[in-house]
């Protein structure tokens, strides 16, 4: 007998029961008694997408985020132990959940909520120094051939609506009645040291830090940003990326690869 | 003629069951670490769940690293599976044997349940039918665990809300009979005792007098919500987002009584009070464990 499948499947699904494999001290139906756990499993799950994903709630609703996160938990169980992990495939699954069509920009706000969570437990490294960057931009003849080493934290996000400044209303920053939810955006999200940062990014300095994280040289990733980007000042988009704490080292490329 | 040797972490050495000191500890919840690391209050041990810990970096780890510095440390496995019809996840065992290594904490324990199955973790601690077969597996379970980990772990007893009909033992006769043979201590949650004992019926001090008291390593305190059940008889749930009822109280001296002066958890998940409101509550324990010395000295 496999009753620990039978017991996981009627958790998920209230027209299974395991009834007749369960007895109670005073032959009261125990239906009742098994709701306790299939109340606890869900709960819990909801509990724990609602914590990841507090401004995504705040957008639709308690009522409405409920449904939609036990939703989500029936087709997504955890794979995992670490809850931290959960919720990842969340934001996807909001994008394809018709009733929150009306909302497009719900699931890139539910992204960067989750690239938060990601950023806060994620290994840590010190940016970049001073020191070592002055060392490096001395060196104007060797700087185009240096690949740097980004922060394991961090995370580039774009958006085709509004979404950061959506977020960003929600800690007090901005007015959501001013925001054109039709703006495209860019963020980097990322822990230099124990806060999580979301950083607003122009198009440009998006731009050269996807270059920098596909692993192009500081001069192959400045000649890509300027074929795609009108207007983009890099002095003052790698001067914003270092200061986020995006570069942990500058090093050369190995030979084969300049 | 084979001579069976036990690993000599499952001898009990001069401090019994678990390095902790017999004082009362609290729950580490992130909502208190700063105020910790700032007011250092004298707090016996802290706890934490190993699996909030398997991450790479970040706060959790900048806190516990600097709090456990300065306390003895308990470490609570949720998600082991012990009681798991399926073979332990051996990539999670690994991650809380490498936790276990960095943190070198006086306690791991883990439950008497099942919170994982084929592949799926159910995010709770459910019931298992005491027979022979589940013994079996819970035995297997542990030794793989204790094995790995070089260390004699902590079995708790659990809350449940339904029984099996195809149970032959009591779960005092099953967790008696776990504890002989994998040579793991107990660790008693008298709340879960009261929760379970109200649920089943049961009586709440013969349930603690049968379990066997010299393998008691530490006690959890907790508190739980009131529900009822289908014929309206009272339904209890181990819900650890409320403080220590009265009852648990009551039988929290029993249990001294029976096993002895226990390093103690006030056992907090939901609805976390200020630091000061646990410590307080921590203190109380605190005050029955000193009586409960000095009754013997």
């Amino acid at each position: 007998m496999n009753q620990q499948s039978d017991f996981t499947a009627a958790l998920f699904d209230p027209n299974t029961s395991v009834s007749a494999a369960l007895k109670t001290w005073n032959g009261s139906d125990p239906a009742r008694r098994f709701d306790v756990y299939r109340n606890n499993v869900l709960s819990a799950l909801i509990e724990a997408l609602a914590d990841t994903f507090p401004v995504t709630q705040q957008l639709v609703g308690k009522r409405f985020f409920r449904a939609m996160a036990r939703a989500f938990a029936g087709a997504h169980p955890p794979r995992s132990p670490v809850m931290s992990d959960y919720g990842d495939a969340f934001p996807a699954f909001i994008e394809r959940f018709s009733p929150a069509g009306s909302v497009p920009y719900l699931a890139d706000v539910a992204r960067l909520e989750y690239f938060r969570v990601r950023a806060y437990h994620a290994p840590d490294a010190d940016p970049l120094d001073a020191k070592a960057l002055a060392s490096h931009l001395a060196d104007s003849e060797r700087l185009p051939m240096l690949r740097a080493s980004l922060h394991p934290s961090a995370t580039l996000l774009q958006s085709r609506f509004a979404a950061i400044s959506i977020w960003a209303a929600h800690q007090g920053n901005g007015e959501l009645a001013h925001i054109d939810i039709r703006q495209p955006e860019q963020a980097l999200v990322i822990r230099p040291a124990l806060a999580v940062d979301v950083v607003p990014l122009d198009s440009g300095s998006w731009h050269f830090a996807a270059a920098l994280q596909r692993g192009e040289n500081l001069g192959a990733a400045l000649e890509s940003v300027t074929a795609t980007v009108a207007r983009f000042d890099p002095v003052a988009s790698l001067g914003r990326l270092i200061q986020a704490g995006l570069i942990t080292s500058l090093q050369p490329a190995p030979e084969c690869q300049r | 003629m084979t001579i069976h040797l036990s690993p000599s972490y499952l001898s009990p050495g001069v401090s019994g069951h678990t390095a902790l000191p017999a004082r009362a500890g609290i729950s580490l919840k992130p909502e208190h670490f700063r105020a910790i690391v700032e007011t250092r209050p004298d707090v016996g041990f802290f706890e934490v769940h190993a699996e909030n810990y398997l991450v790479d970096g970040g706060p959790y780890h900048h806190y516990l690293r600097r709090i456990r510095d300065d306390y003895p440390l308990s470490v609570h496995g949720v998600g082991m599976n012990i009681g798991g019809e399926c073979e332990l996840d051996i990539g999670h065992l690994e991650r809380v044997a490498r936790l276990l290594e960095r943190y070198q904490p006086e306690s791991f324990s883990e439950h008497l349940a099942w919170s994982s199955h084929g592949g799926v973790f159910l995010n709770d601690l459910l019931p298992l039918a005491y027979d022979q077969a589940t013994l079996d597996r819970v035995c297997d379970h542990i030794d793989q665990v204790q094995n790995r980990l070089k260390r004699r772990i902590l079995l708790e007893n659990p809350s449940t809300y339904v029984e099996f009909e195809q149970a032959t033992m009591t779960e005092t006769d099953f967790i008696a009979a776990v504890i002989a043979r994998s040579g793991c201590g107990l660790l008693l949650d008298v709340n879960n005792i009261y929760v379970t004992c109200t649920n089943h019926h049961l009586d709440p001090q013969a349930y603690l007098q049968s379990l066997p008291a010299t393998s008691v390593g530490e006690i959890h305190l907790a508190g739980f919500a009131r529900e009822q059940d289908a014929a309206g008889a009272p339904l209890l749930i181990d819900s650890h987002d409320a403080p220590v009822a009265e009852a648990v109280w009551t039988l929290y001296q029993t249990a001294l009584e029976h096993c002895g002066a226990v390093p103690t958890l006030i056992e907090r998940d939901g609805n976390i009070p200020p630091l000061p409101v646990l410590h307080a509550e921590a203190k109380q324990a605190e005050k029955l464990l000193q009586a409960q010395t000095e009754n013997h000295a």
